[in-house]
């Protein structure tokens, strides 16, 4: 390091001239300005979390010690609906951003409610899933396979779970403050959570229920 | 470094504090897009028209399709937006996946393959 001959930048200098490491001034950023990069990497770490699940489920998933296989559980229908319900709310979560940028507090709220009511759908048809599972015996402590299934599918719904209570804080947070730019920066955030979890259930339909049921 | 970088990127991005650029015909295609995507890998398997391995590809191609389409039309990704951060990001992030989940199929394939007697594998499906 030729750090003797580098010019230093004078906002790294205090007043006796003496180098420092950080800023003397704080630059001024407007609030919320990197928000979305932000909130972008946390998506970026949830996802290699996902890829760890993924990556388990493909080591794992045919592991079924002598118990049920894929095709002796999985119904296509059932998650052909709630395939549909997840890409449903995420059209009618855009529709309330477009709402949302045109300033109708009403309008973001009903879209905001119907994309909350899709996600409960979701969550209500996983659900009814896992039990039917669970009636069967085809409980996570059964096999290989369904540890990975139930964490995988879990996890996934777990974050849907948590996207719907995110949801309700900001119908609320909007219905009392309306579309303050802070409100605004949520709102796009969650955006991008729910469509992150609709990309992610690609996976899940893709990887495990379909080729499940090619096994 | 950072600080210089996020001082730019202020300068020259987005006005609006929401950073938000969608549109209805965005939804529109992405949506469209997407229950095509999704309706015919699950017709593929349902009905079992084609043979398992050819089904398999199909399926596994509509899925990186449909990622693809998803973040270009509801996450609205593009080279551009954070001054090119965002898909810096996203590309690092793909690389460590590609790694992570590859080379655990790899390794374990492996490991199982070379370190099991055949008569000990009765026991497993």
């Amino acid at each position: 390091m030729s750090a003797a001959h580098a010019p230093i930048n004078p906002d790294y200098v205090d007043a006796q001239g003496k180098p420092l490491w950080h800023p003397v001034h704080e630059p001024h950023l407007p609030e919320g300005h990197s928000t979305s990069l932000g909130f972008w990497m946390y998506l970026m770490s949830d996802c290699l979390i996902f890829a760890i699940l993924f990556a388990v489920y493909a080591v794992i998933g045919g592991n079924y010690a002598a118990g049920p296989a894929p095709k002796d559980l999985f119904d296509l229908n059932l998650i052909a609906v709630n395939t549909a319900m997840l890409l449903f709310s995420s059209i009618t979560y855009g529709f309330a951003m477009l709402a949302m940028m045109k300033g109708k507090i009403g309008q973001t709220l009903s879209w905001l409610a119907v994309t909350g009511l899709f996600g409960l759908a979701f969550l209500g048809i996983e659900l009814y899933e896992f039990a039917h599972l669970i009636h069967l015996d085809a409980t996570p402590q059964r096999s290989g396979f369904l540890s990975a299934f139930f964490f995988l599918v879990g996890t996934h719904g777990l974050h849907v779970t948590f996207g719907v209570i995110w949801l309700v804080t900001l119908m609320v947070q909007v219905k009392m403050k309306g579309l303050i730019p802070a409100n605004r920066r949520r709102l796009m955030c969650l955006s991008m959570f729910w469509h992150f979890l609709d990309v992610i259930w690609i996976g899940v339909f893709t990887f495990v229920y379909l080729m499940g049921m090619l096994r | 470094m950072s600080g210089h970088n996020t001082h730019d990127a202020h300068l020259d991005d987005h006005h609006d504090d929401s950073g938000y650029h969608g549109s209805y015909r965005d939804y529109l295609i992405g949506f469209i897009a997407s229950v095509v995507l999704t309706a015919i890998p699950f017709a593929l398997v349902m009905t079992g028209v084609l043979p398992v391995q050819a089904t398999a590809i199909i399926i596994v191609a509509f899925a990186a399709i449909q990622m693809v389409v998803h973040m270009v039309y509801f996450l609205h990704m593009n080279s551009k937006s954070e001054g090119g951060w965002n898909m810096l990001a996203l590309i690092f992030t793909l690389i460590i996946v590609v790694i992570a989940v590859a080379g655990s199929i790899w390794v374990m394939w492996h490991l199982n393959t070379n370190m099991m007697p055949v008569h000990t594998m009765q026991g497993m499906g």
